[in-house]
């Protein structure tokens, strides 16, 4: 008699969790180098000097100064971009929840956002620089803003949408049987109960648009003053990272890896901060 | 029209996705200030016909409904008429009690706010008299502000009919609204449904034919989508008149 272990049914099962772990292991194992490589690479040429100032002259050629052009930049880059995608992308998951949910509508619309998530962000930035050729606009903040929330929306609607899809029926209408409106039922009910869903797609298009450099590269620019209006040329850390990596010199190259600590360490704050806000704020929901 | 009638369908037929019908021909009265129970075996169309009185089942993709329901002489399929409004004239007990994600106060106050009233202290009277009313005034009055859904489940239901009370509606419907409480629970909503006959009209579905003699007034016997028959409680327990209502009452299906 065989062992049990040797039948081929057992056999499949022990061959199939040995490259879901494996598979794991890749997953971590890249994570853990990336976050190694940037550790030890730029911990030792992080300095509060990095990013307190902004470049002064011979930055580039290893002298003094730091990146908070970069860091202030990417923040209002960033920041601005997830705002505005936020102010589109809600209102169009809500807009697919309540009213049109299965509708032929509704799938074009998710296939739209699908296509446009799958859209290399270059081509965003191609695209809008050639749309700011045309009106006459120069690389500036506001130009980085808008190409950041093109890229953000599709990735944020989709995310919302998948999380707003999973909203109890029998919870909207628990409101709707009072006589609510399905628009006040959306805002009122809706909303509150899929706060986290929203803050992680949130999340997940914020880290998107920090961390993208190609969509910004024309249409932000770059420079090494801090943006005072929207229509100033913004740096961002994405780029202050690819300039750095790109000079011959030692020790800014170990300033870029520190720049990427900093990128790194701020998608961090950002995403762990808003998951305090949205526990807090997620007490009375419903589970 | 019967004056003592609250609710009447005509020729009410709904249909679900195509041409499957799911209600066939209805035509019913339900008494005004008394506790109508609609009961049959499963899939009969009992909560689908529950449903056609605050107009739930056009949430359902695809349905279809011809015919007339009227609520005060009110057919409330004119397409004049004001879907929020209705609801709001016909308060409804789910199967299992669904929390708003907010506080206590907050659920009970907010079809009131939905409605217009703000003023806190209008709300703060509202809030605690239908409490009062649900019976749940006295374990909850120190934790007003505490999210709902820490509650028991008991509770929970007493809470959506505070909620569902506080817009003051005329009709009370229940979907099997005792089905996922404990007995204890579940008698209390009970005893609150036979309370509050006297100032509201209450059509509550149930497949327990033990709940159905508890409350029942009036009853409406349902049957593959059909009404196979409908009168006071007394005469439709005691002497019904269809050989279905009689195996059904005997525990044949």
């Amino acid at each position: 008699m065989r062992s049990w272990r040797f039948k081929p049914r057992h056999i499949t099962e022990t061959i199939a969790k040995f490259f879901m772990l494996l598979s794991f292991l890749v997953v971590a194992v890249s994570l853990l180098s990336i976050l190694w490589t940037v550790l030890s690479k730029g911990l030792p040429a992080l300095s509060w000097e990095m990013i307190s100032q902004t470049p002064k002259g011979g930055y580039y050629l290893g002298k003094e100064g730091g990146i908070l052009n970069a860091i202030l930049g990417s923040l209002f880059l960033a920041g601005g971009g997830t705002l505005v995608a936020l102010v589109v992308s809600l209102p169009i998951s809500l807009f697919l929840e309540t009213y049109v949910m299965k509708t032929r509508w509704a799938r074009y619309v998710r296939l739209t956002m699908d296509i446009l998530w799958g859209i290399p962000s270059i081509v965003y930035g191609a695209f809008a620089f050639t749309l700011m050729l045309a009106i006459g606009m120069r690389a500036s903040l506001l130009g980085g803003i808008i190409v950041l929330a093109l890229l953000e929306i599709p990735i944020m609607t989709r995310a919302m949408d998948e999380v707003i899809r999973l909203m109890p029926e029998e919870l909207s209408q628990a409101s709707l049987a009072v006589g609510a409106s399905k628009l006040e039922t959306a805002l009122k009910v809706t909303v509150r109960q899929m706060l986290p869903g929203i803050v992680t797609a949130t999340l997940l298009a914020f880290g998107r648009g920090i961390g993208d450099a190609a969509s910004v590269l024309y249409t932000a620019g770059y420079t090494d003053r801090i943006p005072t209006s929207l229509s100033s040329p913004t740096a961002s850390l994405p780029l202050a990272i690819f300039f750095q990596l790109g000079t011959p010199y030692p020790e800014v190259q170990q300033r870029a890896y520190a720049s990427a600590l900093i990128l790194t360490l701020i998608v961090l704050i950002v995403s762990l901060g808003s998951r305090l806000v949205s526990a807090r704020l997620g007490r009375f929901i419903n589970r | 029209m019967n004056t003592n009638s609250h609710i009447e369908i005509r020729n009410l037929n709904t249909f679900y996705d195509r041409q499957q019908p799911a209600l066939i021909n209805v035509n019913l009265a339900i008494p005004r200030n008394q506790v109508t129970v609609i009961m049959g075996p499963s899939g009969c169309g009992k909560t689908t016909l529950l449903k056609t009185f605050n107009r739930f089942l056009e949430l359902t993709d695809g349905t279809r409904i011809t015919g007339e329901v009227l609520i005060d002489g009110i057919n409330i399929y004119d397409p004049n008429q004001d879907v929020t409004e209705i609801r709001k004239k016909t308060g409804l007990l789910a199967q299992r009690p669904y929390m708003l994600p907010m506080s206590i106060y907050e659920n009970v106050a907010y079809g009131l706010r939905i409605h217009g009233i703000k003023r806190g202290k209008e709300l703060d009277q509202a809030v605690r008299h239908y409490l009062e009313i649900a019976g749940l005034w006295d374990e909850v009055k120190d934790r007003l502000h505490a999210p709902a859904t820490r509650l028991s489940i008991g509770q929970q239901q007493r809470v959506c009919l505070a909620r569902g009370l506080a817009v003051e509606p005329e009709i009370l419907l229940g979907d099997e609204p005792t089905s996922a409480l404990d007995p204890i629970s579940a008698a209390h909503i009970e005893s609150r449904l036979l309370e509050l006959k006297k100032d509201y009209t209450i059509v509550v579905v149930t497949h327990t034919l033990r709940q159905a003699k508890r409350l029942a007034d009036y009853v409406i016997f349902m049957y593959l989508g059909e009404v196979v028959e409908a009168g006071p409680a007394r005469q439709v327990f005691e002497q019904p008149q269809q050989e279905r209502t009689r195996g059904y009452l005997s525990g044949q299906f």
